[in-house]
């Protein structure tokens, strides 16, 4: 699904083919596909309103105002049901039953990045409170929104919380000023607090291995730290050194392979000796040899928000790999083999990363940096893929789908997908749209 | 002053005298400054004059006092005319007897009666006072050079000593001048040691100072944002209640119809009930949780265990059989290891049952393995140990031996080789032998049924004999060789056989470079067998038969030949004993 302006657009994922359009009250900021896929609700920020679409019943209609209170974020209850609209100002949250016409109002809702989170199993979401200057926390049932437990944490800010995938275990996480991260099991008991250092900047990202086993967290000094599930301790830490000495790690570097032969300069030096795998149009991987290093960037440090520390982190389906990227050395992709709790291989990517992600079935990693090319990584190799279209498709995100055969990747306004074989031949469709699926 | 005067002249003599004349004359020097000094100042300037001659030839000095032992030359005749003329006999006599008495010689003069005038010298007394003076100048001589040579010894010690002194002196220097450079290295290291410890201290301080900054800092920070967010939570308070009062109607949800929950249930009223169920189900799947992860831990530890076991089991399999062999040096670890064994076999049954965590199992266990492993460990210890002093005391006793025992067997094996091939050798040249009997067998079978035809052949047999005498050395062999016959009727019978066969051999008369013909034709009509018989009676008689024997049957030998050549070589040479044995 799609939107343009205030149409939405549902197409297929395999044909592209428009199955269903609906037009809205107004310009949709944003819009969700329920759990069960047979709704998608659009929000309208500006207007306070949020439609519901069926896919089943294309007449049907539902409307939500919220009015005066304003309307900041709305999302989907894991049932599919309910609809939970935070007000303006982070007032409130209103949650709207699609089966009752049932209105719940939760107070004090905390406003920070990630202050709602819902079990894998969709039982229970928890919330973060703020009130008098305390955090809480709230775990509801989502079956009947009853309030099953609420508990204070110890932090100074909350910046997030997030359910360990098992549904056992809740992180929450203090703000960047104090490095504090708290593990609360399901009932509300600590179960254990851990802080690597003070006085410096702290927890930058946090990140649940699937399997529950290993919670990674990144923090601005450049590290990531593992947790495991038994103890709730540190068993190891990574670094992101600028240079990379090791020779058991593989660095893969891209470069440009030169077309125009008469403007020589554009070619940028092969780094290492050898070359990587590569099956692309207009750059490649090549293989660097140790040592290595990599481009830093110097951060401002009297500007808030300092592009150093770990941004990003994700799990590869399996848990085998952590994929990380270190704010101080945007370009690079870090990718840990867990299993032996070692820096596996490296990508250096020739601009900034964007966004990264997982395939949801194997472990295979798509690197997307704003630039025309797509960036596939798995243990077997690497390889860039130049996404086809009239001028520049600047991939500025990407999204797999569930069964990991094809994923998605957004332009400003258009949206490619990507379709991936068995084979290493990758196709994709492209169509011109606008907004966000 | 008539003393004077004489050595004036010497004195003022040139120094082109010899070295006899101014060895005595330095020497009479000598005496001069001696007396000299013990006796009258008037003297003084005698002595002057002396030590002038002291010192001017000081180099001449050592060398001529060395030559010492030169005989005068006739220039010391002049030398004594100079000092004693015709005229002043006497005043020279009482001179040099008054010098000599002083020195404490007799006197020259005889004994007077009386005091007369004159005194006769006494010739004996001066030639002992000579021989006294020869002798004292030797003496003094030998003194002089003892002197010189310890002057000599004294001034090189001296130069050591003091070149000796000298690189000390620069050693000092040098190692004094290393102190104060080392003494100011250290200065000025310690210098930057405490100035690395104040910047440290500094910084240390430093880093206190902005964690204090800090600390104050985000108090005051904390208590803006109190401030500040109870603010902002009064405003939003004011403005929910603003919102929530305004009745607006707006805030409403237009829905066509309801949707059906997803799983299909009617919606539930909110009760207690419903509370203790949520309750309950939260419960529930912590336990689960735990209950799962308990059981992967049960599975992993039993795992271990197992790990565990089986390496004990193995390192006491390891370790046992090393009892049976007989070592020398055992020790009682191994003995534990026995009893450990039966312990173990114990323990493990007592496991075997309790297959659960328990502590005690547990631990015994775990000191099981560990007593294991710490035998295993002192084992390989001494097994390293040994290995170690072998190689540390090189080569045993048990090495040496062997080594000469291989040493020893290597020369047996190459023994047996050499016999061996003997053997072989022999057996080919008997097996050969044995061939050439049932050939001969063969043949004077057929000679002997041809024997009635070729009686008339016999004779001319003879005169081609006579003929071909010279014909071939070969043939020459054959015939000489075959002259002495004086055997019994085999013989003779083969003789016209032979002659027959000579007679066929002939026409292939051999020369050189034919050889090879008349080997084949030989070997085909095998004559040489028939020569061969030959020999053979006369084998028993000679010595040198039986090598011929031996060639002519190498000679036959079909296919080789080498052997013929050198059979028939051979032959030549013994065949040629054979005409001198022959009788």
């Amino acid at each position: 699904a799609s939107c343009v302006q205030y149409r939405l657009v549902v197409r297929d994922v395999n044909t592209l083919q428009i199955l269903q359009l609906y037009t809205c009250l107004d310009q949709i900021q944003h819009i969700e596909w329920s759990a069960d896929s047979l709704f998608i609700l659009c929000a309208m920020y500006k207007r306070g309103l949020v439609q519901v679409w069926s896919l089943e019943q294309p007449e049907w209609h539902c409307k939500i105002d919220e009015g005066s209170a304003g309307l900041v974020a709305s999302c989907w209850s894991p049932d599919g049901r309910h609809i939970l609209n935070t007000t303006e100002f982070h007032l409130r949250i209103t949650v709207w039953s699609l089966c009752t016409k049932s209105v719940s109002y939760i107070k004090y809702p905390k406003a920070c990045p990630q202050g709602i989170t819902f079990t894998r199993d969709g039982r229970y979401m928890a919330l973060a409170e703020r009130r008098d200057c305390k955090d809480y926390v709230s775990i509801f049932v989502c079956s009947d929104w009853q309030l099953l437990r609420h508990f204070d944490t110890d932090t100074q800010d909350l910046t997030g919380i997030e359910w360990a995938p098992n549904g056992c275990v809740l992180a929450v996480w203090d703000t960047c000023l104090e490095y504090k991260i708290l593990l609360y099991s399901l009932d509300g008991r600590l179960l254990s607090a851990y802080s690597a250092y003070e006085w410096s900047l702290g927890i930058k990202s946090v990140a649940w291995s699937p399997s529950s086993q290993f919670l990674a967290v990144g923090s601005y000094d450049g590290k990531v730290r593992i947790l495991n599930h038994v103890t709730w301790k540190m068993i190891t830490e990574f670094g992101h050194p600028a240079t990379i000495n090791n020779p058991k790690i593989v660095v893969y570097k891209e470069a440009e392979k030169s077309l125009q032969l008469g403007l020589g300069c554009l070619s940028f030096p092969p780094p290492g000796a050898g070359a990587g795998p590569l099956l692309s149009s207009e750059s490649k991987y090549e293989i660097a040899s140790v040592p290595v290093s990599l481009q830093t960037l110097k951060p401002v440090t009297d500007r808030a928000n300092p592009k150093i520390g770990i941004g990003m982190l994700a799990f590869s389906p399996d848990s085998y790999f952590l994929a990380t990227r270190n704010d101080n050395i945007p370009n690079a992709v870090w990718v840990w083999d867990i299993q032996k709790l070692r820096l596996f291989a490296v990508l250096e990517q020739l601009s900034p990363v964007r966004t990264f992600q997982w395939d949801p079935q194997q472990p295979r990693l798509a690197i997307c940096t704003g630039g025309s090319r797509l960036y596939l990584w798995s243990p077997a190799g690497c390889m860039s893929v130049q996404v086809p279209g009239e001028g520049d498709f600047a991939v500025l995100s990407l999204c797999w789908h569930l069964s990991g055969d094809s994923m998605a990747l957004l332009s400003k306004d258009h949206v490619c997908l990507c379709f991936l074989e068995t084979e290493a031949a990758v196709s994709t469709a492209c169509r011109q749209l606008g907004g966000h699926t | 002053m008539r003393k004077v005067r004489p050595r004036e002249d010497l004195c003022s003599g040139p120094l082109s005298f010899s070295s006899g004349i101014l060895a005595l004359e330095i020497a009479m020097g000598d005496w001069m400054t001696v007396t000299d000094r013990g006796l009258s100042s008037e003297s003084k300037t005698i002595s002057q004059y002396t030590s002038e001659i002291k010192m001017s030839p000081s180099s001449l000095y050592s060398q001529q006092v060395l030559c010492s032992s030169i005989p005068l030359s006739k220039n010391v005749h002049s030398f004594f005319s100079a000092f004693c003329t015709e005229d002043n006999i006497e005043q020279s006599i009482s001179y040099l007897d008054q010098e000599l008495t002083t020195f404490g010689f007799p006197s020259l003069y005889e004994e007077s009666k009386g005091k007369e005038t004159k005194r006769e010298l006494n010739i004996v007394a001066v030639l002992n006072c000579m021989n006294e003076l020869l002798v004292l100048q030797r003496k003094n001589l030998l003194a002089q050079e003892n002197v010189e040579t310890q002057n000599l010894k004294l001034g090189s010690d001296m130069d050591h000593l003091q070149s000796c002194y000298s690189k000390l002196k620069e050693q000092l220097e040098t190692s004094r001048r290393e102190m104060i450079g080392l003494q100011e290295r250290d200065r000025q290291l310690q210098c930057k040691n405490r100035n690395l410890h104040q910047l440290l201290k500094n910084e240390k301080d430093e880093v206190q100072k902005l964690q204090n900054i800090i600390a104050s800092r985000a108090t005051q920070y904390n208590h803006d944002m109190k401030r500040k967010e109870r603010e902002y939570n009064k405003l939003k308070e004011r403005l929910h209640q603003l919102v929530m009062n305004k009745k607006d109607k707006k805030i409403a949800m237009d829905i066509l119809n309801y949707v059906g929950r997803a799983d299909g249930k009617r919606g539930s009223w909110r009760t207690g009930k419903t509370e203790a169920r949520n309750e309950d189900e939260m419960y529930k799947i912590l336990l689960n949780d735990y209950e799962y992860r308990q059981k992967q831990i049960l599975m992993e530890n039993a795992e271990l265990k197992k790990v565990l076991q089986q390496m004990k089991k193995e390192m006491i399999s390891l370790l046992s059989p090393q009892k049976k062999k007989p070592r020398e040096r055992v020790d009682d670890s191994t003995g534990t290891v026995i009893s450990d064994v039966e312990e173990d076999a114990g323990e493990l049954s007592r496991e075997s049952m309790w297959d659960l965590s328990c502590e005690t199992v547990r631990e015994q266990l775990t000191n099981s393995i560990r007593k294991q492993w710490r035998i295993l460990k002192s084992h390989v210890e001494k097994l390293d140990n040994q290995v170690s002093k072998v190689h540390l005391e090189g080569f045993n006793d048990e090495d040496v031996i062997s080594r000469q025992d291989h040493e020893q067997e290597t020369e047996k094996l190459e023994l047996e080789i050499q016999q061996c091939k003997e053997m072989i050798k022999t057996q080919q040249q008997l097996l050969q032998r044995k061939a050439f009997e049932e050939e001969r067998a063969s043949w004077l079978k057929q000679q002997f049924l041809n024997m009635t035809t070729f009686d008339h052949q016999n004779s001319e047999n003879v005169k081609l004999f006579s003929a071909f005498s010279g014909s071939s050395d070969r043939d020459n062999l054959i015939v000489h060789s075959r002259q002495p016959q004086k055997k019994p009727h085999s013989v003779s019978n083969g003789s016209p056989v032979c002659m027959s066969k000579l007679t066929k051999s002939l026409p292939a008369s051999p020369s050189t470079s034919d050889f090879c013909q008349t080997r084949s034709c030989l070997s085909e009509h095998s004559s040489i067998n028939v020569l061969n018989i030959t020999p053979e009676e006369i084998k028993p008689n000679q010595v040198g038969g039986e090598c011929t024997n031996q060639k002519w049957s190498v000679a036959s030998r079909p296919g080789s030949q080498e052997g013929c050549y050198s059979g028939c070589s051979l032959t030549y040479t013994n065949s040629h004993v054979e005409k001198d044995d022959l009788p």
